[in-house]
């Protein structure tokens, strides 16, 4: 059923005339800078049932693999305090079918450039899956995962290594004309080791976090509560942690930096934006609160006029602190 | 899928560890316009939309202080008190908490989610089979396929006695009712399947013209073998743990027959026979 809340749409839509939002990442102008992320929004399709996702800066689609993956098996989610754990395990029907059925019926509910997330198992997966999505009109930059804690064999382990994900961004560069964002792991030493080579390797931009390794055991069981054994932290549990990455990051780079991790609310979109990010993915809270990213637009303005702050460009990407 | 904020008007023990929540729909149905359930406006009963919740549907309540929803499948919707019935079993530590939530309450629902049963599949003489926390989403199942004048046939399954609820209520709806319990201690001894009739000889007609299940997952494989050895079609309702349970994390999926896979929470809960690959 169609359900449409009037009163929160008129505000986003008044925030984003308002022209204090508006977000230039790597030459696409948005109109506010707030991004659901990958595998928290689908394709688009049930939030549209219940807003005009059209409101939203863009967002990421479910990450998309070569093959069709079932991922992993369930248990897959996990509570936190503060948080969930999942180990979905990059379901996805494959990019043949991203391309001829998802991406399709993806813009009859938003029309504007979306971003693409891909995952791989090898160089070869990452290529073939970013060249086939190059071509897609709609996809206006491409976000290179190389971050999955729930993969094995791909996924974060070219994350943790700095030539393994300079490797990986090279080969992906040299196939697309698209704007390339990589996205990083939490689950390393030292991040700004693994910024620096994907910048160096021709990546455009950066976006961090991916979920924290984590684990849950079941009292009753004895067991770990997710059949992956570990899954990826994400929520408000991380949003301190992501904007010390965020900042640490933004430092040692001179990319631009799109924030993740617990964001939930707009002022911690301002605390992002303030600690070095362009823009953000909103993760987590759209699973609790499907109008989240609305209500995030929605109050935008207010909050930001409570902080003396005329529009998003004076704070973001670092630019009253560094 | 709609947002509601519900005020609780009764939340009862039935048997020990399981409640019955009863929410009102129209004293506190607000929109989500508002971030906070008490700033939620008072709206009208057709505003709120509860009156297109379908049997074998459930909703996910947010619960203060634990970050994920809780799924749970309703048990009656009454359009002309305009009440949510819900009946929960305590789990873990946040049904703990739920089960201490006092009337006037107002909780954060969203209403309307997964598919619900296929009532127009029925046929004259349905077949409805409810084990535990299974049991509930058989009520409001049943009460409906009475009202579309069939004859329902329901089979309820617990453990042991203290366990047993709602055996009343069903009989009120002038269903013809069977209690099972594992160890005996009430009903017939055994379990569901077991007080199933089944057709004397092979290749004669199962006398039921359809079969609605839910309960614990070897109980619905069991009455996937009965079904097929009888001939029987039918649907099951699944339980998975969720993330959003609409349709976006994809942290609920099964495998189905097709080699494929569905969510449990927007493709589901309720899955044909033919879609399970059991």
């Amino acid at each position: 059923m169609v359900a449409r809340f009037a009163d929160l749409e008129e505000r986003a839509r008044a925030a984003n005339a308002s022209g204090r939002l508006t977000t230039e990442l790597l030459g696409i102008t948005m109109e506010n800078p707030v991004i659901p992320a990958s595998g928290t929004f689908g394709y688009g399709y049930e939030f549209a049932e219940l807003y005009d996702i059209d409101l939203l800066g863009s967002f990421s689609f479910k990450g998309t693999t070569r093959d069709p993956r079932f991922g992993n098996e369930t248990p897959r989610i996990a509570e936190a305090p503060s948080g969930l754990l999942n180990a979905v395990g990059l379901q996805n029907p494959g990019v043949e079918k991203v391309i001829s059925q998802e991406l399709p019926r993806l813009a009859t509910c938003f029309s504007k450039k979306v971003m693409a997330n891909v995952s791989g198992f090898s160089i070869a997966d990452y290529v073939y899956t970013c060249e086939k999505l190059d071509g897609e009109e709609q996809v206006g930059w491409l976000e290179v995962n190389i971050s999955c804690p729930n993969v094995h064999g791909g996924g974060m382990s070219f994350g943790t290594d700095p030539q393994a994900a300079a490797e990986v961004t090279r080969a992906v560069k040299a196939v697309t004309k698209k704007p390339v964002l990589v996205k990083l792991t939490p689950n390393v030493t030292d991040i700004t080791a693994i910024a620096r080579a994907c910048e160096e390797a021709g990546a455009d931009g950066l976006a961090l976090i991916n979920t924290v390794l984590a684990m849950r055991f079941d009292l009753k069981t004895r067991k770990p509560l997710l059949a992956n054994t570990t899954g990826g932290l994400s929520g408000p549990a991380i949003f301190p942690l992501a904007v010390r990455l965020v900042n640490q990051v933004k430092k040692a780079v001179d990319i631009p930096v799109v924030g993740i991790g617990g964001i939930t609310t707009a002022a911690d979109v301002l605390e992002m934006l303030m600690a070095g990010a362009t823009a953000v993915e909103v993760g987590a809270a759209n699973l609790v609160d499907p109008y989240a990213c609305l209500k995030i637009i929605a109050d935008l303005p207010t909050v930001m006029d409570q902080y003396g702050i005329k529009t998003l460009a004076e704070i973001a990407g670092g630019a009253a602190w560094n | 899928m709609k947002q509601e904020f519900l005020t609780i008007q009764e939340n009862t023990c039935l048997a020990p560890g399981v409640y019955r929540l009863v929410l009102d729909g129209v004293s506190a149905c607000g929109t989500a316009a508002s971030s906070s359930a008490e700033a939620a406006p008072a709206g009208t009963a057709a505003a709120c939309g509860l009156a297109a919740i379908r049997p074998g549907q459930f909703v996910n309540l947010a619960l203060p202080g634990r970050y994920l929803r809780r799924p749970i499948s309703v048990c009656d919707y009454d359009a002309e008190k305009e009440t949510l019935t819900l009946i929960y079993k305590v789990v873990g530590a946040g049904t703990g908490d739920l089960s201490g939530f006092r009337p006037g309450m107002v909780l954060d629902v969203l209403t309307g989610l997964g598919n619900g049963y296929d009532l127009a599949c029925s046929g004259p003489k349905p077949l409805l089979l409810g084990g535990g926390a299974g049991v509930p989403p058989m009520y409001y199942a049943a009460k409906e396929l009475i009202r579309l004048g069939a004859e329902p046939t329901v089979i309820l399954g617990f453990n042991t006695r203290s366990e047993v609820f709602y055996e009343e209520e069903f009989r009120a709806l002038g269903c013809a009712v069977t209690v099972t319990t594992v160890d005996g201690s009430y009903g017939a001894k055994g379990f569901v399947t077991d007080a199933v009739q089944r057709p004397e000889t092979a290749g004669e007609a199962s006398p039921y013209s359809y079969f609605y299940a839910c309960g614990p997952l070897p109980m619905l494989e069991a009455i996937y073998r009965l079904a097929m050895a009888d001939g029987l079609d039918g649907a099951f309702s699944l339980e998975e743990r969720m993330g959003c349970g609409f349709g976006a994390c994809m942290g609920c999926s099964v495998h189905t027959a097709d080699g494929g896979y569905k969510r449990v929470c927007k493709d589901g809960p309720v899955f044909r026979k033919e879609e399970l690959p059991w």
